[in-house]
């Protein structure tokens, strides 16, 4: 028994690894599209996680990475032992939770009030209209912006016009961070709406049919169907959203702020960018941007696991 | 991997329009409620498009009426002096054909890439999908951050080079993974045939995947290039030289930092006459027009894009 065992084991694994490599060299072909996208991936993604070594190390850009000697975890004690890095994730969460809170709920409103407009070249109007600013830079939009929100901006001469004091929304602590939520909510709050209209069209009208009958109105079809409808989709995006918590916004906030604001607006990426690449501390820039990487990597894992726990849709 | 994602949620999809005509007539809304929906629209379809009409206004009036009316919405007193002074500084007409390599050169290579990196990884069955996949959603997930991409940017020798903006973004995860998608619901039976003809695999991505997928590729190579268009940060990290500016750069730096030093020659005469506020409307109206002219190719696809990710996952 154990003889025939011993013989025919080995012959299995043979054989599968025999049928193993012929499906490689029948496969060679796949290999061969595949290969330019992996080594792109290689360097560009996975060399840079071996530069997460800088983070460990006095890095000089000149003796290069491997010369510079190790430190140990001498950045990271500096970052965390230092008040700019507290005011940081404090301002980078914070701006994140307002553009949640406030900004996050405007396209499904959007989307659902578009969605009971039956005049089809008005709603055809208002999409094309309200999608446009998404497909502009924030370099743009945000000269646009600075039109209306600069001392002598727009938005002043009517405040002063009506006999109101005015506002400087560019340097004032209170009024930057409100502004950038209000602005990011203008240019993408159109673009936004087109999941929630996909999933929207996707509700089986039998179900209204069945709400009618049950002597439903507009407000509770709404209620008991078309949210119930979208849920799974809002959800999604939701999670998705906060796995992005980290990342409050460089573009807009980059071109927008300056230093009478970095108290509330110095974002991780801004921070990175000033003294990381500007300051060439790249040490510390390399610290701090592993931080925002894990953490951020950590949340978009917790959310799709999530995601999973709640129906059969994953992120990935 | 699990990739029978669905962001819409619903099993069935974009199906299922029932007898509108009856349904139609039950689904509506008081009037009341009616005149309040068009008007919160038509309230958000003027905040977004009121900035770009009064940008525009500014860029064609002459300075003493832009002090006088802030809120211009047409222009008065027509003049087309910012326009002539962004011409004729060349410095931006210069960004634009920079930028216009980039988007051009930058979104053919990436769809280059793309598209047979994305017909290989939808082939489930080749051994190793799963690790190979593994290895793009990682990189997708977990970034290494600004620095460590600078200094690997720098060891190549790109810095002050356009290929700095067009090599480090060669292929992006997302648009791998919403392309293999996609090339799934291309029928099998088609690939099979021909490949019982004797086509090799390079023949029947090119021959029958390729012209079957040409909503997606469009859809893609649009992603692509609206991204290069936009893109500004990369340019701020790598370029330098600002003669090697991108549109976004020089911009930023007229718009935003009012100076026009980058414009070039100023001639000290002209300026007097010209407010930087129509320039600048002038400089943000010239970015835009590309965008415009595209826009509808921009939203229909777009919106398809969405759809794609969203229904097919």
């Amino acid at each position: 028994m154990s003889r025939t065992k011993n013989t025919f084991a080995p012959v299995v694994a043979v054989d599968a690894r025999a049928s193993l490599w012929k499906r490689v060299v029948k496969a060679r072909s796949i290999y061969l599209f595949i290969l330019p996208t992996l080594l792109y991936f290689l360097v560009f993604s996975y060399i840079p996680y071996y530069g997460l070594t800088i983070a460990f190390k006095d890095f000089r850009i000149f003796s290069g990475l491997a010369a510079s000697p190790w430190v140990g975890l001498k950045h990271f004690e500096g970052m965390f032992t230092s008040p700019d890095f507290a005011r940081l994730v404090r301002n980078t969460v914070l701006i994140s939770t307002y553009r949640i809170v406030f900004g996050f709920p405007v396209p499904i409103l959007f989307a659902l009030l578009l969605n009971e407009v039956r005049h089809m070249t008005y709603k055809r109007v208002i999409q094309t209209v309200t999608y446009f600013p998404n497909f502009l830079s924030w370099v743009v939009f945000g000269g646009i912006v600075l039109v209306f929100i600069q001392p002598t901006g727009i938005v002043n001469a009517v405040l002063s016009e009506l006999g109101l004091p005015r506002v400087n929304f560019l340097t004032s602590t209170r009024n930057f961070v409100p502004m950038l939520v209000v602005t990011d909510i203008i240019k993408g709050f159109g673009f936004g709406a087109i999941i929630y209209l996909a999933a929207l069209s996707g509700i089986d009208s039998q179900l209204y049919e069945a709400a009618v009958i049950d002597g439903a109105g507009r407000l509770k079809q709404t209620w008991h169907v078309t949210l119930p409808g979208i849920r799974p989709t809002i959800v999604i995006m939701f999670i998705l959203s906060l796995g992005n918590v980290m990342s409050a916004g460089f573009d807009q906030i980059f071109v927008l702020y300056n230093a009478s604001v970095y108290r509330v607006a110095d974002i991780i990426d801004t921070y990175v960018y000033r003294i990381g690449l500007q300051n060439a501390r790249y040490s510390l820039g390399t610290a701090v941007g592993m931080f925002k990487g894990v953490i951020g990597f950590v949340l978009i894992f917790v959310a799709n696991s999530i995601i999973r726990r709640t129906g059969e849709y994953s992120l990935w | 991997m699990r990739t029978k994602t669905a962001l819409t949620g619903s099993s069935q999809g974009v199906a299922g329009v029932a007898p509108a005509a009856t349904l139609g007539r039950l689904r509506r809304n008081p009037l009341w409620a009616e005149i309040i929906i068009y008007s919160i629209l038509l309230v958000a379809g003027v905040i977004t498009l009121l900035p770009i009409v009064v940008v525009f206004a500014r860029s064609l009036s002459p300075s003493y009426i832009i002090a006088r009316y802030p809120l211009l919405l047409w222009p008065r007193d027509v003049t087309l002096e910012a326009y002539q002074y962004v011409f004729q500084t060349n410095t931006l007409t210069r960004s634009f054909w920079i930028t216009v390599f980039v988007t051009v050169m930058g979104t053919s290579l990436n769809l280059a890439f793309t598209i047979p990196g994305a017909f290989g990884l939808s082939k489930t069955h080749v051994p190793g999908n799963r690790i190979l996949m593994g290895i793009i959603v990682f990189a997708m997930l977990f970034h290494a951050g600004i620095v460590p991409t600078y200094i690997l940017v720098n060891r190549l020798g790109l810095l002050n080079s356009l290929w700095s903006l067009i090599i480090p973004v060669l292929v992006s995860p997302f648009n791998v993974i919403l392309m293999r998608n996609y090339f799934w619901s291309v029928p099998l039976e088609l690939e099979d045939s021909a490949k019982i003809d004797g086509a090799s695999d390079f023949q029947v991505l090119v021959r029958i995947i390729v012209p079957l997928s040409k909503p997606a590729i469009a859809t893609i190579g649009l992603f692509y290039a609206v991204s290069h268009w936009n893109d500004f940060f990369r340019a701020l990290f790598y370029i330098t030289d600002n003669t090697k500016w991108p549109l976004q750069l020089l911009l930023r730096s007229i718009v935003i930092n009012s100076n026009f030093q980058n414009m070039g020659a100023v001639d000290s005469g002209r300026e007097a006459f010209v407010n930087p506020e129509n320039i600048k409307a002038a400089s943000i109206v010239f970015a835009t027009v590309p965008i415009l002219l595209v826009y509808p190719f921009l939203q229909k696809y777009f919106v398809k894009g969405i759809m794609l990710g969203a229904v097919k996952g």
